[in-house]
């Protein structure tokens, strides 16, 4: 019995599943030339004081990261769909290794992603120094927390029908909000974005400035955000024994 | 190990009940059930649908809690002898995992488990050698079914739990999968399968429990259920005409029914009419008996 087969499996399978790629890899990446590439010359977007390609860079990444951790939950979807999850229970995985499991797959793809828009922001000419590469992607992987436990809360809790819509309409609403189309700097959109881990996903793009890229209300909304979908999830998880 | 202490307590099913809630008002899936399984033993659950089979299952498998009521496997709790792998089932699900092929599937499950069997002798008993490196989302519902029973048996269990495994199976592959589950019962392995077909507990199992109504209405040996569920039909052809009266006075026969030259014979006692038909009537052709349905025999042991 190796404990990290079951994990090994799981990526097999995501690895082998063509919708990924294609939304939560080919959808950021064209949208990224598309809104980047005309802007290219610009080095400080709407009073930012990011360039284009680097605010847009990190905006997709934090689209496409969202919509990878999100996927976990039309994957727990299906399986529950065709009563694996109730399989999986009868068998000695333990509640920590399956969701191990899924986190780690989740994370390996939103690092994919991360990677993939990293390249296409270097070919549109972000260059930065390695430290804020890495500080850049602590951050980004930290306020993904919360989007790893929303993925098994929609996966335990939503019906397959429902669950491309729940994450579809979800991502697009957060993204808009967030600053994922255009920088979001006042107004309703943005007191409402502050609030939501996505914003500062996308402040994450703020590290090159040098300072602090988030604030300590930032802290504390994801780490709060982290709190509720992590309990919201276990509470799915925990509730979700009976036939589909 | 612990385990060779308490695997002489079997299984225990003490005054199980479950009540669902429906937007139609609650409904009633298992109203007080008591069932003792010794180690070793095959057991058929037998019922009609919505009879509380798969409820008894889930509740024995701790997938439902029971509303009053206590499970004990191998003298402990259904999730401590799932967590130490000693339990293996086929649910009642239609699909399997995607974007694995089967022989991946496999290896997976076994993977689970602590004395999993080779996954290439489970593709060899359950004849899916031959479809190994097919995806899964690519097989027919008799193959999906084998690659089921092929996860259940891979983790080598201790209790095997089957909840109606040939639903869906055509004669042949029904056939196939009940002489592979007679050598696997051979090791000794506790069974519990659910299932509608009577022919299935009679052939298999042990012993079955009769459930109807979320109750068990009878318990014991096969042949002993059989025989109290009694009443077999003899179908003949019988070219000469009248003779109903004789018919009907045959012994063991307790109605008889005519159409042209079919006849149909009632029976509380088959060998005595059957012989008795023969040497009164051997003229009487295409003969065949068969036992009541399982329907039939539910009304009759639900009515007393």
């Amino acid at each position: 019995m190796s404990d990290l087969a079951y994990t090994r499996y799981e990526l097999l399978r995501a690895l082998r599943n063509k919708r990924f790629f294609f939304f939560s890899l080919g959808f950021p990446l064209i949208l990224y030339f598309l809104t980047a590439g005309p802007n290219q010359g610009e080095d400080d977007l709407q009073g930012t004081g990011l360039s284009a390609p680097l605010y847009f860079m990190v905006s997709m990444a934090s689209w496409g990261t969202m919509t990878a951790m999100l996927s976990t939950g039309a994957r727990i979807a299906g399986e529950r769909q065709v009563g694996w999850n109730r399989q999986l229970r009868i068998s000695p995985l333990s509640a920590f290794a399956y969701l191990r499991a899924k986190v780690a797959i989740a994370y390996l793809m939103a690092l994919l992603t991360l990677t993939v828009m990293y390249v296409s922001g270097t070919i549109l000419g972000v260059s930065l120094p390695a430290e804020d590469w890495a500080e850049m992607t602590g951050l980004i992987l930290i306020a993904l927390i919360p989007f790893a436990a929303a993925g098994i809360f929609v996966g335990h809790t939503v019906t397959i029908e429902s669950v491309g819509p729940a994450i579809g309409g979800g991502t697009a609403v957060l993204a808009l909000v967030s600053g994922t189309w255009f920088p979001v700097t006042s107004g309703v959109l943005h007191d409402v974005g502050q609030a939501l881990p996505s914003y500062w996903l996308v402040q994450a793009g703020r590290v090159p400035l040098g300072g602090e890229a988030w604030s300590a209300t930032g802290w504390l909304v994801v780490a709060a955000w982290s709190v509720v979908m992590i309990g919201l999830a276990a509470r799915a998880y925990r509730g979700d024994t009976g036939r589909a | 190990m612990e385990s060779s202490i308490t695997a002489t307590t079997g299984i225990r099913l003490a005054g199980l009940v479950k009540t669902f809630r429906t937007p139609n008002g609650p409904v009633e899936a298992v109203r007080g059930v008591d069932i003792a399984i010794e180690p070793g033993e095959t057991v058929a659950l037998l019922g009609p649908n919505g009879a509380g089979k798969s409820t008894t299952i889930d509740m024995l498998l701790g997938l439902a809690e029971p509303d009053a009521g206590t499970v004990s496997l191998f003298g402990g709790a259904p999730r401590d002898a799932i967590a130490a792998g000693r339990v293996g089932a086929m649910l009642q699900t239609g699909a399997l995992l995607r974007d694995l092929t089967v022989c991946e599937l496999i290896a997976m499950m076994a993977s689970l488990y602590p004395e999993p069997l080779g996954v290439d002798d489970v593709l060899e008993l359950t004849g899916l050698a031959p479809t190994a490196q097919q995806r899964t989302e690519k097989l027919s519902g008799g193959q999906a079914q084998r690659v089921r029973f092929a996860c259940a048996l891979v983790a080598n269990p201790d209790l095997l739990v089957l909840d109606e495994p040939t639903v869906a199976m055509d004669v042949e592959g029904r056939h196939a999968f009940w002489a592979t589950m007679r050598d696997f019962a051979r090791r000794g392995t506790t069974i519990v399968f659910a299932t509608h077909y009577l022919e299935e507990a009679d052939d298999f199992a042990d012993r079955a429990v009769l459930m109807a109504h979320g109750r068990v209405v009878a318990d014991g040996p096969t042949t002993e259920i059989k025989a109290r569920v009694g009443s077999r039909t003899i179908r003949a052809t019988l070219p000469e005409a009248g003779g109903d009266d004789a018919l009907r006075a045959l012994p063991g026969v307790a109605s008889v029914d005519r159409r042209g030259a079919a006849i149909t014979l009632r029976c509380s006692d088959s060998d005595a009419a059957i012989r008795a038909l023969l040497s009164r009537f051997p003229a009487a052709r295409d003969i065949e008996i068969s036992g009541a349905g399982l329907e039939e025999a539910f009304l009759e042991l639900t009515a007393a």
